[in-house]
């Protein structure tokens, strides 16, 4: 963010005749960094003084990449559920008329209002072997609790609304004289939704996928609870953070912070490429 | 085309198939669907924390809520987002006014910068001030040597709870100020009034719902907001203990309807939340950036 001279035709800002830009561009910009730029690169010279050799022993030793391998592959699995139910409920709320329509949207953003401590608890007590859930799944031999999958049911509810919120607004601007052009043209319905309406809605679901993954591999407070946390196990990375701190090994904590930086950051950008290449593609 | 509208959007009224709607099973099948999943993902947790709550009897609940360290949780909750929503709110205003009436260089960027403590878990939230400030840091020593206690203490869960919430505000602000452009303020102040005058009466009043919409969810998250100060805070009886935290404690003393009675004010208050999100986008959706899909 360097000035350009002047002399030079290019201005590190365009003239205004609205005045203030000083004073909050510089109170934005000193509260940035004390509340997070400070703070994320004290993380950052913290592990960059580690090592490679120290970060990599740390990141390849046999608990954290249990932990990171747990937090990542149940985080996929719960975007992918997401994905394909998410879709279904935009779809329904979009295009279907029904009585509450307006309350069943407005449910659909409860995991982000409801405190994620909250929601382990709850998700906890429906799926132990004695809960409402956990009972009819029990006596069928399928554990939920204290188990991976429990992470999974957390993480699934974790994300659901980021799928819908980010599918459903391209739903809505979807023009249905194209669905009615298909059909004249001879499509059936299948047709008209798998080859004209899906490649539509690719970059928004990829979207969806990205932010509901990114969002449950750093979840923590909904998950801990119903993980049974055994290490190797259902012992997820955050938790892993947690415990390096609760035995002030502040350097342990540090890498596996770094690691999960690392990953989520190659991840996204991986993400971001693939839904250039599907809005290049289909867009 | 517009003749054969009413055809195509009611395909019941007809009563053939229409082609640009699903056939009655299936519309059938995908709303059972939707419904199973959100009933049993969304409708049940909610369900399971009141009826928990109150499997004691109502006598327990009220015992439980008015417990000392109940009372306490509530009140160090209640001050912690009466420090940071402000703090985050005028960083909002500050960074949306910058931003959207202003061109400069490195406007993304920054936007993005706003954007991180979204991508960031909440436990590396609390950890980088646990490095700031801890035994081990730079400042720890000086900290310690002139008595200021920042972490396990209010100060930390503060400084947590802003950073979780920080771009609450900020990102719904932003986009709608952005798409307000600069012509009303160019006019006033054409017309004489001064910078804050223009800001007061002009500004704001365009964008209070806007503001209002970003100020109720990072409330509702700074009040719920767990893993981030659970790091920071020490877990401290009736010191260092939020609303969340104490659900936590009472949940692994086996105390679960007493952590579920705590549990179902904080569940009460999303349910407050969303039902005022809700109105707010009924009634003022045009006035706010997030109810358009930005």
């Amino acid at each position: 963010m360097t000035t350009a001279p002047a002399a030079a035709g290019r201005r590190f800002r365009t003239p205004s005749v609205i005045p203030g830009f000083g004073l909050t561009l510089g109170f934005s910009l000193a509260y940035l960094a004390l509340i997070i730029l400070i703070p994320l690169s004290g993380l950052a010279w913290r592990s960059a003084s580690l090592g490679w050799a120290e970060l990599w022993s740390i990141a390849t030793g046999e608990r954290t990449m249990a932990a990171l391998k747990i937090s990542f592959g149940a985080s996929l699995i719960a975007a992918a559920v997401n994905v394909v139910f998410g879709t279904i409920v935009a779809w329904v709320l979009v295009r279907y008329e029904f009585p509450g329509r307006r309350v069943v949207d407005a449910m659909v953003d409860l995991p982000f209002a409801l405190p994620t401590a909250v929601a382990g608890i709850a998700l906890t007590s429906l799926y132990a072997p004695n809960g409402w859930i956990g009972s009819l799944l029990d006596p069928l031999g399928i554990k939920v609790a204290y188990t991976p999958l429990g992470i999974v049911i957390a993480l699934i509810f974790i994300g659901l609304p980021f799928v819908v919120r980010t599918v459903q607004p391209v739903m809505e601007e979807i023009d249905t004289e194209v669905e009615e052009a298909a059909a004249t043209l001879g499509a059936n319905r299948f047709q008209t939704i798998t080859r004209v309406l899906a490649p539509g809605l690719a970059p928004a679901v990829v979207t969806g996928f990205a932010l509901a993954f990114a969002r449950a591999v750093g979840e923590y407070g909904s998950v801990i609870f119903i993980a049974g946390n055994l290490p190797y196990v259902s012992e997820i990375a955050p938790l892993l953070i947690v415990i390096r701190l609760e035995e002030y090994d502040y350097a342990g904590a540090t890498a596996v912070a770094a690691i999960m930086l690392i990953i989520a950051f190659v991840m996204l950008l991986v993400i971001n490429l693939l839904q250039s290449w599907s809005r290049r593609r289909y867009g | 085309m517009a003749d054969f509208r009413g055809y195509y959007d009611n395909p019941q009224a007809s009563g053939a198939a229409s082609p640009i709607t699903e056939g009655r099973a299936a519309r059938l099948a995908l709303m059972l669907t939707a419904f199973a999943f959100l009933g049993i993902f969304l409708l049940l947790p909610l369900i399971v924390v009141f009826s928990e709550a109150f499997s004691k009897g109502t006598e327990t609940y009220f015992s439980a809520l008015t417990d000392s360290d109940t009372l306490s949780a509530i009140r160090l909750t209640l001050l912690v987002a009466a420090i940071s929503v402000p703090l985050n709110m005028a960083f909002g205003v500050a960074a949306a006014w910058a931003i959207a009436k202003f061109e400069f260089k490195g406007k993304a960027f920054l936007i993005t910068l706003i954007d991180l403590p979204f991508s960031v878990s909440p436990v590396i939230s609390g950890l980088v001030y646990v490095l700031l400030f801890g035994a081990g840091s730079l400042l720890g020593p000086w900290l310690k040597a002139h008595g200021i206690e920042i972490l396990f203490a209010v100060p930390g869960i503060v400084l947590a709870t802003i950073f979780v919430t920080f771009p609450f505000v900020a990102r719904e602000l932003i986009p709608l100020m952005q798409e307000q452009g600069t012509g009303d303020e160019e006019a006033a102040l054409s017309l004489g009034a001064t910078g804050w005058q223009t800001f007061w009466y002009v500004t704001l009043p365009n964008v209070k719902w806007g503001l209002l919409y970003g100020v109720l969810l990072c409330n509702a998250r700074a009040m719920g907001e767990f893993g981030a100060v659970s790091v920071v805070s020490g877990h401290i009886r009736g010191l260092t203990n939020t609303m969340p935290l104490h659900v936590e404690i009472l949940y692994n003393e086996y105390n679960a309807a007493g952590a579920f009675a705590v549990a179902s004010l904080l569940a009460g208050l999303a349910l407050v939340t969303l039902v005022l999100k809700t109105l707010l986008e009924m009634r003022y959706g045009h006035a706010i950036a997030a109810s358009r899909g930005h």
